[in-house]
């Protein structure tokens, strides 16, 4: 199902979540709500998932106004970021509540259960209680929940924030491959650039409660439509009112005269990719992005000084709409 | 070793003296303040319990069956203490389950709703606390008594509150209004929202929500408040002494029988129906106590 979002504004009391918002997601599209905190992208997702109300504007949900219509009545899956799990049932009795509640027969509901722990590999799990479970789980155990019912769209608000990294890397690249199988049209929250480039078909960058940007993550990276969208997506130096991305600083050998003289401060191996920290002539300070091969190749050492050559630098006007 | 410190060892080494023999040096005096401290807390918070609670309740029982069973019995079988048994039951009967309604939908209406001056009214649920019940009792016969502001019409109706059971019921009801508000708003308070937000997605509705997600949530809170209420009703004296009128075979609760029998020089019928009412609250706590540990031993397996 496709979901637009038109000219929704959300107060909470003095304070603006959401300014003037207006959003269009194809259907079975996999799409990030990225921005940093407080920036409204969880008031966004509460608002199409019918568990806040928009102080004005509509929310559409395939071809259905669905603004006023309580959540219960959407066909909305919502992942919650602290999964929310029903303590006091076992997991099979989690995954099975939405059916429950529809009054579905037992052997339909036990054979769906069954299925969708198998999808979300937690079969051999259903007769244990949230507490006996790990973050991963617990996460994995709320989207079957979720997709039980078979919602015509799945929201996931924070879904990896609080996993440790490895699970999280994990489940990042499980979520994409699950989207292809089943290809639901899909919202998620995040603060983290990386896991929406990763995971998303589009990217929605917001800032204080609008949206700066939206697009597929390699337009939003390549051409960022402003001074945040290029400092959000991506790692960025800040010369002044210009920006650099740090892999389009070229190192150049000890010979080449025809660069800017700079001095090492410091050396990061990052595996693959090595940082190094830089101050130019002028005492400014940048950092750029080399491989591991090319920081070999150059015997990037602290202190050495070489020369490097900067490109276009990208400036934004200011330009207020 | 410094004689100091032998010097202070000397008190919870002598008391643990017979016990298994101790290393010499670090292990001692490394052990030694901490396990003074709480051994000399644990004194203390015993003796406070012993003297004030524990020795009180034994005496009472003591004294009750001293000379055996036989009077005891005969003191039970009263047809004045079994009526005030069974009106004792009766009352918590009906002032306990109406306060639990009650108790669990102030709770989540002053945990989940949002309106002007909300801590007035949970300042209202915690008077009850406040005031003397012997207030409470004078206070509803000023309202619902023969001069009071409804006795007329009650009295046209045929109605009689005062001085009969539903007085007693509602003089009840008031001094055990907040203890299932009050165990309930915390428990309902640390669930959160977010898991009755996902059973509304889920295509729940509010009363579905309500029976399967949030009173199980909030079923250890309500228990325990419950077994309070329950605890406070069956002891109360004072509101219901006044309401009732104490008569004799009609409107005497088990503590006004008590207090009666205390009064008419029967000892032996005062401390037996004591016995009874502390009976009665140590089934209640014990009760609970089995719930919630069967509980707790089902989620964590």
């Amino acid at each position: 199902m496709a979901i637009e979002v038109k000219h929704v504004s959300k107060n909470f009391g003095d304070f603006a979540a959401l300014e003037d918002v207006s959003l269009t997601v194809g259907d079975g599209a996999l799409t990030a709500l990225l921005g940093p905190s407080g920036s409204g992208k969880s008031t966004l997702l509460r608002i199409i998932a019918g568990l806040e109300t928009p102080d004005s504007g509509e929310v559409i949900i395939g071809e259905e106004d669905v603004t006023l219509a309580p959540a219960r009545t959407r066909g909305v899956g919502f992942v919650f970021q602290h999964y929310a799990p029903f303590k006091h049932m076992t997991v099979h009795d989690n995954v099975a509540f939405g059916l429950s509640v529809r009054k579905r027969p037992k052997e339909e509901i036990s054979a769906r259960v069954a299925e969708l722990l198998g999808l979300v590999r937690l079969d051999g799990l259903a007769g244990r209680y949230p507490s006996q479970l790990s973050g991963g789980q617990l996460q994995r155990m709320a989207l079957a929940r979720a997709l039980a019912v078979q919602p015509q769209v799945l929201l996931l608000d924070e879904p990896f924030g609080a996993l440790d990294a490895q699970v999280r890397a994990e489940l990042r690249e499980w979520l994409r491959r699950l989207h292809e199988e089943i290809h639901v049209t899909t919202i998620f929250v995040t603060h983290d650039q990386e896991e929406a480039m990763e995971v998303a078909e589009q990217i929605v960058v917001m800032n204080k409660g609008r949206i700066e940007q939206a697009g597929a993550p390699r337009d939003l990276y390549e051409t960022p439509a402003n001074e945040f969208v290029m400092s959000f997506v991506g790692p960025v130096n800040r010369i002044g009112d210009a920006f650099v991305r740090p892999h389009d600083i070229q190192i150049l050998p000890d010979a080449d005269a025809t660069g800017t003289e700079a001095l090492v401060e410091r050396v990061v191996h990052l595996g693959f990719e090595v940082r190094v920290e830089l101050k130019l002539e002028d005492g400014r300070e940048i950092w750029a992005q080399v491989t591991r091969e090319k920081a070999h190749e150059l015997e990037l050492h602290d202190g050495q000084i070489l020369s490097v050559r900067l490109p276009e630098p990208r400036v934004f006007t200011e330009q207020s709409s | 070793m410094p004689a100091s410190a032998q010097g202070a060892v000397g008190i919870p080494s002598s008391a643990a003296s017979g016990t298994t023999p101790r290393r010499p040096g670090g292990a001692k005096s490394g052990l030694r303040s901490p396990r003074a401290k709480k051994l000399a807390l644990r004194t203390v918070a015993l003796g406070y319990l012993g003297l004030l609670l524990l020795a009180p309740v034994l005496m009472i029982f003591y004294r009750t069956f001293e000379h055996g069973l036989a009077p005891v019995w005969e003191a039970i079988t009263a047809p004045h203490a079994m009526h005030a048994f069974w009106l004792s039951l009766e009352i918590v009967a009906i002032a306990v389950p109406l306060n639990t309604l009650f108790g669990v939908g102030m709770a989540l209406l002053l945990e989940r709703g949002s309106f002007p001056a909300k801590w007035i009214l949970g300042l209202l649920i915690d008077l009850p606390f406040a005031i003397s019940p012997v207030v409470v009792g004078l206070a509803l016969v000023l309202v619902y008594g023969k001069t009071g502001w409804f006795g007329d019409w009650l009295a046209e109706q045929g109605i009689q509150v005062i001085f009969s059971v539903p007085g007693m019921v509602i003089a009840t009801a008031i001094v055990s209004l907040p203890f299932v508000v009050r165990e309930t708003l915390p428990v309902l308070h640390e669930m959160g929202t977010d898991a009755e937000q996902a059973a509304e997605t889920l295509g729940a509705g509010p009363w579905q929500t309500f029976w399967r997600i949030t009173l199980p949530g909030i079923r250890w809170g309500v228990v325990y408040g419950v077994v309070l209420t329950t605890a406070r009703a069956l002891g109360e004296f004072g509101a219901v002494s006044i309401v009732s009128g104490r008569i004799e075979g009609q409107t005497q609760t088990l503590p006004l029988y008590v207090q009666d029998r205390f009064e008419n020089f029967d000892t032996t019928g005062a401390y037996t129906a004591a016995v009874v009412l502390a009976l009665l609250a140590l089934a209640t706590l014990v009760v609970m106590n089995l719930l919630t540990r069967r509980a707790h031993g089902r989620m964590a397996d």
